[in-house]
């Protein structure tokens, strides 16, 4: 296996460590990075599409674009499945409690992807019906700006997200 | 028939008819407003409620106009009737007996201009949160994003947040 494809592990060394390491055969790391490395390569999001980023979501999860090259392309029908929510289109204020009751039925760990700026910030949508920021009603890991976001930026922000997973996660 | 001739022939008993932009808009009083859409639906054909909305008119009394966008399944031809309201007395008849359709519309004119149509059988709000106070949708009403109503916690729009 070439050293470099060790990257993800997260050992902790240098890829001239981890040679020499491979040669005696052994190869070490913590639990944490292990786990976090393992949570990074198989996230699970959940269909959360309210609107037109819905589309730029689901074109990212096609052919495509192919999300599966990082292992997510199956958007789980249940949040009780899932740990990724990636809110994509406006919410309305009505939708609100409905979006924070599938929040909280995800399992921990979770995290949230705001796509778009109507999701963000309210948008053109500056009136009594959207809700201003989805993070006003869930925390918010990864912001995807755009109009909507092209599955391009959609997924810069998803390896984003890897990266912090895999560098700041936790296990509790 | 012809638009004209569909005026002329509103216009024998409502006298206050006005052809514009290829439609015709019949004013009627808010008291002879289920007499009127019956006798146009016996008369004229006028048996389907296509919409009911209204407009917010501030400063000017009537301020309100609710409008009943009426269709004939038989001519094929259409007719708008307005009722003006003023601003301290926005009541109107429900018209849902003759129309069941102008339930939800009904509900939704409520909702967003807080005209309330009595006699509805449930008048409540259709498509805002059931605890939203205010009818967004009158021109007095403040522009810009509101705060986030959720469980009871207020959070100011974006562009109002402090830094």
């Amino acid at each position: 296996m070439p050293v470099e494809r060790l990257e993800g592990f997260q050992t902790g060394r240098t890829t001239q460590e981890d040679e020499q390491e491979l040669k005696r055969g052994l190869l070490l790391t913590t639990v944490e990075r292990a786990v976090n490395w393992a949570r990074k390569q198989s996230m699970w999001p959940v269909t959360f599409g309210l609107a037109c980023c819905a589309i730029e979501m689901m074109a990212t999860g096609a052919g495509d674009y192919d999300l599966s090259r990082w292992g997510m392309e199956l958007f789980r029908a249940s949040p009780r499945q899932a740990d990724l929510m990636i809110v994509a289109g406006r919410v309305s204020q009505k939708m609100a409690p409905v979006l924070r009751t599938v929040y909280d039925q995800m399992p921990e760990p979770k995290w949230v992807i705001s796509m778009g700026v109507c999701v963000s910030a309210g948008g053109m949508f500056t009136n009594y019906a959207i809700v201003q920021g989805v993070d006003t009603i869930v925390p918010v890991d990864i912001y995807v700006p755009g109009c909507p976001p092209k599955p391009e930026m959609l997924m810069y922000g998803i390896l984003r997200l890897h990266e912090k997973v895999r560098t700041q996660g936790h296990i509790t | 028939m012809t638009l004209a001739e569909l005026a002329d022939r509103v216009r024998t008993r409502y006298p206050d008819v006005a052809v514009a932009r290829d439609e015709v808009t019949v004013v009627v009083g808010r008291e002879e407003l289920l007499e009127a859409l019956g006798a146009l639906r016996l008369e004229l054909g006028l048996d389907s409620m296509v919409s009911v909305t209204a407009t917010d008119w501030p400063g000017r009394d009537p301020r309100f106009w609710v409008a009943y966008e009426l269709y004939s399944n038989e001519h094929r031809h259409r007719l708008r009737v307005k009722v003006g309201l003023s601003e301290d007395d926005a009541r109107i008849p429900s018209v849902t007996a003759a129309f069941p359709t102008a339930d939800w519309h009904e509900r939704e004119t409520y909702d967003f201009y807080g005209i309330v149509f009595e006699g509805h059988p449930d008048l409540r709000r259709i498509l805002l949160p059931e605890d939203w106070e205010g009818w967004p949708l009158r021109k007095t009403e403040e522009l810009g994003g509101v705060n986030t109503r959720f469980h009871g916690a207020f959070i100011p729009p974006v562009d109002r947040r402090s830094t």
